[in-house]
């Protein structure tokens, strides 16, 4: 029981898990303070466990899913940053009076090469997260990081985002200062650009909020990472009249990194470390740079040119329907 | 009892006539109700105002097939890609199936989803025009919109037709998932080559224009012209209210509201749309000096037009 005290966020389907774990914990001080030999025990209880984290997480449901992509411990933009780089400088606003704490970005050195990151960013805690407004970005972040690509783009870096929002902030403030536009200008201006530009999906992707920085030569996800159209409680309550319904419109979204996969959305599935990302963030953080220094060697490979019509090609190729006159 | 008392217990003694009767005199289809100002206009003088009541110019809402007739020039149009039609990629079903929501939209409409597209003559001007249609599960964007609308802009490219596209819808399709998002990004990228082509796109705003539609092609118009009073937004207003949780004032989210905030070009009353459009798109036609003429500029190459203005 001390155990899901000692782990603040616990989510329901982790409990038995952690329960396992802590007993092994005890069973191995109890030895230790009588001096006995248990080992072949807690091999066995281990073995149990490790078990037990395969079929918890190997069977998520996707509203599960959902709750681990929103885990307030999951690793955000600015941790994957500074695990994954060599040298960081955070960059500052939209040059048209704000600059957005949920919307950050910057100049980086990842393996040795100048790149550009950005990316939305959840708070930590309570505190922070008011600060972030939870990941959502307010036009001056969508500017911001249109500034900062064009940035990348004329220098010749690579652009690196790093997709976590609920979606875009639906506010009064927004909606004057042009939210659609924002967004809508991000998308366009991402199919001109040079340089390769890789997306990575890292916890919750929300709606056009993500989009507005989601257009790239190659979308990633984290493999409990989410991606949906609209939040499955604003869809559950539009759709079902009911907001409680959400699980259910969780799971008929298709919002999982394989659903994305088969609509043909999503070039790469990363894994997670076996209790997801937040148990082991550096783990995390070596597993995504790696796919990203592979990608951008791949990408690299290419022209402008050829990388400009690939990524027109792939967004192209996107949606499902029946041409009756082909 | 005062001749007034008498007058005012008069009206209120009248009996109230049964809801049912007052819908069946308007279904009759002769007359028209104003929703706004409850004026009757008769069906046909509403038609030949474009559906713009007479008395409160209220802007009523516009069928894609009407809104065609509106725009392009008699005998002139020439539908595109007619036969693309709606699956269901996610077999979704929330209290309905989408198949059949489909099945019945398609009844009830005569469309195969919720745009037509087509290229014709607007007051002479040869053009590409979308016109979303939001009498078809609420304008939402699936891939069939994203798609049709996509091939539109790729069609305009090539042929080097100003695009126009009349948006009426509510933003996404929830029911196609993440598919019906990507259309954003695919529809912004057909209008990106569109433009590094220099070639002239002109959204209108109607009533509504929301979500995915305001946050990729509706606001990326080298012009953006709306219709009066139409609302145009991102986030739902209902959302917003949610979110701030106090009542936002009535002009929120208004073409106007807009049009104050900068992201509309102008408000024209729809009696002057194909008038404005026909003067915005002769605007941006390439100007030419009048001592030559604009035929011969068709067929000789452009070296030679230089050649014919070097003094000998």
């Amino acid at each position: 029981m001390s155990a899901t005290k000692n782990r603040p966020f616990l989510l329901t389907f982790e409990k038995p898990l952690c329960e396992l774990e802590s007993r092994i914990e005890q069973i191995r001080e109890l030895a230790r303070e009588n001096n006995v030999d248990v080992s072949e025990q807690i091999r066995e209880l281990e073995a149990k466990a490790d078990q037990l984290r395969q079929e918890i997480f190997s069977s998520l449901t996707p509203a599960q899913r959902l709750q681990l992509a929103r885990h307030p411990r999951r690793p955000s933009t600015l941790d994957y940053i500074q695990a994954m780089c060599d040298e960081w400088l955070e960059l500052h606003g939209d040059r048209s009076g704000n600059d957005d704490p949920a919307l950050v970005g910057g100049v980086a050195r990842l393996g040795g090469m100048p790149v550009v990151m950005l990316g939305h960013q959840k708070g930590r805690d309570t505190k922070d997260n008011v600060l972030r407004n939870f990941g959502m970005a307010s036009p001056g972040g969508y500017r911001k990081a249109l500034r900062l690509m064009e940035h990348a783009n004329r220098f010749g870096m690579p652009i690196l985002t790093f997709i976590d929002t609920p979606g875009a902030w639906a506010g009064v403030e927004a909606e004057k200062l042009g939210q659609g536009e924002a967004i809508a200008y991000n998308l366009r201006e991402m199919f001109s650009f040079d340089v390769p530009i890789l997306c990575t999906v890292i916890g919750e992707g929300g709606s056009g909020g993500a989009l507005g920085i989601g257009v790239g030569d190659r979308i990633l996800m984290f493999e409990h990472a989410v991606y949906t159209v609209a939040t499955p409680e604003a869809c559950a309550a539009i759709l079902w009249k009911d907001a409680a319904k959400a699980p259910q419109a969780a799971a008929a979204l298709k919002i999982t990194a394989w659903d994305l996969k088969n609509f043909g959305i999503l070039d790469e599935i990363l894994p997670e470390p076996s209790s997801g990302a937040h148990s082991d963030p550096i783990g995390a953080a070596q597993g995504l740079k790696a796919s990203l220094l592979k990608n951008l060697e791949v990408l690299l490979s290419l022209t402008p040119a050829e990388r400009r019509e690939a990524r027109y090609q792939k967004f192209r190729a996107i949606g499902q329907f029946h041409d009756l006159s082909a | 009892m005062s001749l007034f008392d008498w007058f005012a217990n008069r009206e209120k003694n009248q009996p109230v006539a049964p809801q049912g009767h007052q819908e069946r005199e308007i279904a009759d289809g002769l007359w028209t109700k104003c929703p706004k100002c409850s004026v009757l206009t008769y069906t046909k003088d509403l038609q030949a105002n474009l559906q713009v009541c007479v008395d409160c110019h209220h802007h009523m809402r516009v069928g894609s097939t009407e809104r065609i007739h509106q725009l392009i020039d008699a005998k002139t149009w020439t539908p595109l890609h007619e036969d693309i039609c709606p699956m269901d990629p996610l077999e979704f079903r929330d209290r309905k199936a989408y198949k059949d929501r489909l099945r019945e939209y398609q009844a009830k409409t005569h469309l195969n989803d919720a745009v037509q597209i087509g290229t014709g003559l607007l007051d002479g001007l040869p053009v590409a025009l979308g016109v979303m249609d939001f009498s078809f599960m609420g304008g939402s964007m699936g891939s069939v919109v994203g798609e049709k609308l996509t091939r539109l802009i790729e069609y305009g490219t090539q042929e080097g037709l100003t695009v126009i596209i009349v948006c009426a819808s509510g933003g996404a399709r929830m029911q196609e998932g993440m598919l019906s998002l990507m259309q954003m990004a695919k529809i912004s990228g057909a209008l990106e080559r569109h433009r590094q082509a220099k070639l002239l796109y002109i959204p209108i705003l109607t009533n509504p224009t929301m979500g995915g539609v305001t946050a990729s092609f509706a606001m990326l118009g080298d012009v953006i012209l709306a219709e009066p009073k139409a609302v145009i937004g991102f986030a739902g207003r209902r959302v917003i209210e949610q979110t701030i949780r106090e009542k936002l004032p009535d002009d929120f989210q208004t073409a106007e509201y807009l049009l104050n905030c900068g992201f509309v070009d102008a408000i024209v009353p729809r009696t002057q749309l194909k008038r404005t459009l026909a003067q915005l798109i002769s605007l941006h036609q390439p100007f030419f000096p009048v001592n030559t003429s604009p035929a011969d500029h068709h067929t000789i190459p452009s070296t030679h037009i230089i050649e014919a203005h070097t003094p000998a």
